[in-house]
């Protein structure tokens, strides 16, 4: 076989809210040794009490499909959507960052957050806590460059998504 | 219909009895007392008394084994439940369906690391179908519902509900199964009609086709496995079964190539590993099957049948994968063949058919009686013989007689044959012949062990003797943990490392001692003799048969080799080693 290429996937399950179902799809994974790179969950529908959990894995084929069959034989499990595989899809994530500095390193670290939109919701004397919401890939620019400028906590939310267009799943 | 208000034990008997349940294996405890209060009360449900919560599990096991029924278990809770883990996980790994009821502690002390308190739904988390902790009086009976729906559709597997005490003690609202609708899990049962039309375009046109069969058609049902005899016998291909399958095909057909995988036959080893077609029907491509993976069945196109999507392209990666019900695919197989009249190329079978004969020549099952020791193998052979004329179920426990008594007795029905496969637990033997019996009272139930898995779970001699379950347990004692041994031969030197049985007990006094008939054999001349005797006797029988004890079990491949390098064992004398580290490190 040639599909021993890995790549990575972003997986939507939509579950019941009920206790214990966190623990399943996590004990899932690390039962049979699949990777978690980002994992997010909140209820989305209080009245049908179902939670939406996003997940972002990697692996072969064979294995990506492998952990969709398992997410949808779990018996809380609604449906299963592979949304790198169904369509384009939206994937944001929101990151909280603490940058600890004064003089021109504050000043820009001021800058570059201006250029990616992030905001500070906090500020003291020597050091801002900015909101940033984007892409991965974006939050991971935006923590590279403030590395140097006396980067010091980061909070990252892992990746929410949802596929474009009028596709729901 | 207006909701009843019954207290909690009492929903959950009754709620048992509307699911059909006959039996229930458990053992009491202080979390349960209320459920066991309720069992006294009533008549409808049986309960039997195990000495183990392990030994309830594997009870039920055998009882749903041997009746396409689920399993039912009550044990207590802290460690009621964590003994019943192994029971369970079993029943995970050989899709067995199984409702566990443990006891909790109440409600308001869970978390604070109560007297008999346990974690019991984290720690059956991954060794169980489903589990619930019921904290709502309002979702008991729906649970209980639920639960039995979830273990015995799809692939069944076992489902653990935790019951607090308060649960039990206060009022709960019953409501009858009729009433419960499940939200999510409905699996699916017909398989696509246009996968199914496509496989059997491929079969049709295959050179060297198979049929490779495992516990799924048993699981399916007794139809499923007539559908499965009589589409081989109209296809004119050539099947074998996993360790899980034995049964589903009668064993003595002649289109029937024996077991397949580490101890399999030649002939079914070398047919898969050189097959053009290979149709996996309710089998999930087991290492104990495959063997290396690199090299297995490289030739072939695959198709799988499953009635779980994750079994299909877990291990290997098939052309067609067909999600459904063994029984309804195979119904619709049945139909479109006939409507397509299609036909195997008969001369190509023809040639696949003398290929196969080549290699069912070697004979790979034989062995020589000699007339001073008894081999295990014809013990196995004799009890086949002589229980022939009744209606005989067979349970084994775990290792070298395990594999024998699946390679020489021959099982022509489903449901005869209880094992554990998956997990390969020793001490499952002696209680699953206790649920076998259990549900058929008139039958011969065999339980094949050996000297080392029978002090297992030795203490279920005791409830053998307490609902006189005449069990006939057959040891084939060689005072070795012999599979050990023989993986010590192999693969480590012949260091044989803490696999003797130093200190066995004296079977026949044990027996005694627990209040039934204990019997032994080293002539081979006594063997028929000894075996007739402990089947006419009315009551539980341990008869402990003193065999070669380097005897080996072969046909063998070694762990690591492909299906084509198999150890005969007939040309060695049992004396070959195995140089190879890659199989060293594999189990």
């Amino acid at each position: 076989m040639k599909e021993t290429e890995i790549s990575k996937h972003t997986i939507s399950v939509l579950v019941d809210n009920e206790s214990g179902v966190l623990a399943r799809v996590i004990g899932l994974f690390s039962g049979r040794g699949y990777n978690i790179e980002s994992l997010t969950v909140a209820e989305v529908d209080a009245d049908a009490h179902q939670s939406r959990i996003t997940v972002v894995t990697s692996g072969t084929p064979m294995v990506i499909e492998q952990i969709k069959a398992q997410l949808s034989r779990l018996v809380p499990v609604h449906k299963v959507s592979d949304l790198t595989l169904a369509g384009p899809s939206v994937e944001r994530e929101l990151a909280l960052v603490k940058v600890i500095a004064t003089g021109e390193k504050r000043v820009e670290s001021l800058r570059i957050a201006d250029i990616f939109k992030a905001r500070a919701v906090d500020a003291t004397n020597n050091s801002f806590v900015y909101e940033i919401i984007g892409s991965p890939e974006k939050i991971d620019a935006f923590i590279k460059l403030m590395a140097p400028l006396g980067l010091s906590e980061i909070s990252r939310t892992g990746v929410a998504a949802i596929s474009r267009g009028t596709l729901t799943m | 219909m207006a909701e009843r208000i019954l207290s909690g034990s009492e929903v959950v008997l009754q709620a048992l009895a509307d699911q059909g349940v006959e039996v229930v294996f458990g053992y009491p405890g202080g979390a349960v007392l209320p459920l066991y209060d309720e069992i006294f009360k009533q008549n409808r449900i049986r309960h039997v008394l195990v000495r183990h919560e392990q030994a309830a599990v594997h009870a039920a096991e055998g009882y749903a084994r041997s009746t396409g029924k689920v399993g039912v278990v009550l044990v207590t809770s802290g460690p009621g439940a964590t003994n019943a883990v192994t029971g369970l996980t079993d029943a995970l790994m050989d899709s067995i369906p199984v409702v566990c009821l443990t006891g909790q502690v109440p409600t308001h002390l869970i978390g604070n690391d109560a007297f008999q308190e346990a974690d019991t739904t984290g720690i059956t988390r991954p060794c169980t179908k489903h589990n619930y902790l019921v904290k709502n009086p309002d979702r008991l009976a729906r649970t209980m519902h639920e639960a039995f729906h979830v273990a015995s559709s799809g692939r069944p597997g076992p489902v653990v509900i935790d019951l607090p005490k308060d649960i039990l003690v206060g009022k709960a609202p019953y409501m009858e199964p009729s009433q419960v609708q499940h939200r999510t899990y409905n699996p699916v049962v017909k398989g696509e009609r246009s996968q199914i039309e496509e496989a059997l375009e491929m079969l049709a046109s295959a050179k060297k086709p198979i049929l490779y069969c495992g516990g799924g058609v048993i699981n399916s049902g007794t139809q499923a496995c007539k559908l499965l005899t009589e589409f081989t016998r109209m296809i004119g291909a050539p099947i074998t079964l996993t360790l899980m399958g034995l049964g589903a095909y009668p064993a003595s057909d002649k289109q029937y190539l024996g077991m397949v995988g580490m101890h399999g036959t030649y002939e079914s080893n070398m047919s898969m590993h050189d097959c053009d077609v290979m149709v996996a029907i309710g089998a999930r491509f087991d290492d104990r099957v495959t063997g290396n993976l690199d090299f297995f069945a490289p030739n072939s196109q695959k198709i799988q049948i499953d009635i779980d999507q994750s079994s299909i392209n877990k291990n290997v990666p098939v052309d067609i994968g067909i999600v459904g019900d063994v029984g309804h695919v195979l119904e619709d197989m049945i139909k479109i063949w006939k409507a397509k009249q299609y036909k195997i190329d008969a001369t190509a079978l023809d040639s696949w058919w003398d290929e196969i004969e080549g290699w069912r020549g070697k004979h790979c099952l034989s062995y020589k009686q000699p007339k001073d020791v008894i081999k295990p193998q014809h013990v196995i052979r004799r009890v086949h013989a002589l229980t022939r004329d009744r209606k005989t179920y067979i349970t084994t426990d775990v290792g070298q007689h395990q594999m024998w008594a699946a390679q020489h007795f021959g099982f022509e029905h489903p449901y005869e044959w209880m094992t554990s496969g998956g997990l390969g637990t020793m001490g499952y033997g002696m209680p699953a012949a206790l649920g076998v019996q259990v549900a058929h009272p008139d039958a011969t139930v065999v339980c094949f062990t050996g000297d080392a898995s029978i002090m297992m779970n030795i203490q279920e001699c005791a409830t053998m003797t307490q609902y006189r379950l005449p069990i006939k347990t057959v040891i084939l004692n060689n005072r070795y943990m012999g599979m050990v041994r023989q993986w010590q031969q192999l693969l480590h030197g012949s260091r044989y490392s803490e696999s003797y049985s130093e200190t066995l007990p004296d079977f026949v006094k044990l027996s005694e001692a627990f209040g039934f008939t204990g019997l032994t054999c080293n002539n081979p001349a006594d063997l028929d003799d000894t075996i007739k005797q402990m089947l006419e006797i009315d009551g539980p029988v341990i008869l402990d048969v003193a065999v070669d004890d380097k005897e080996n079990c072969y046909p063998m491949i070694p762990s690591g080799k492909p299906h084509n390098e198999m150890l005969l064992g007939q040309e060695t004398d049992g004396n070959e080693a195995i140089d190879s580290d890659e199989g060293m490190v594999l189990v």
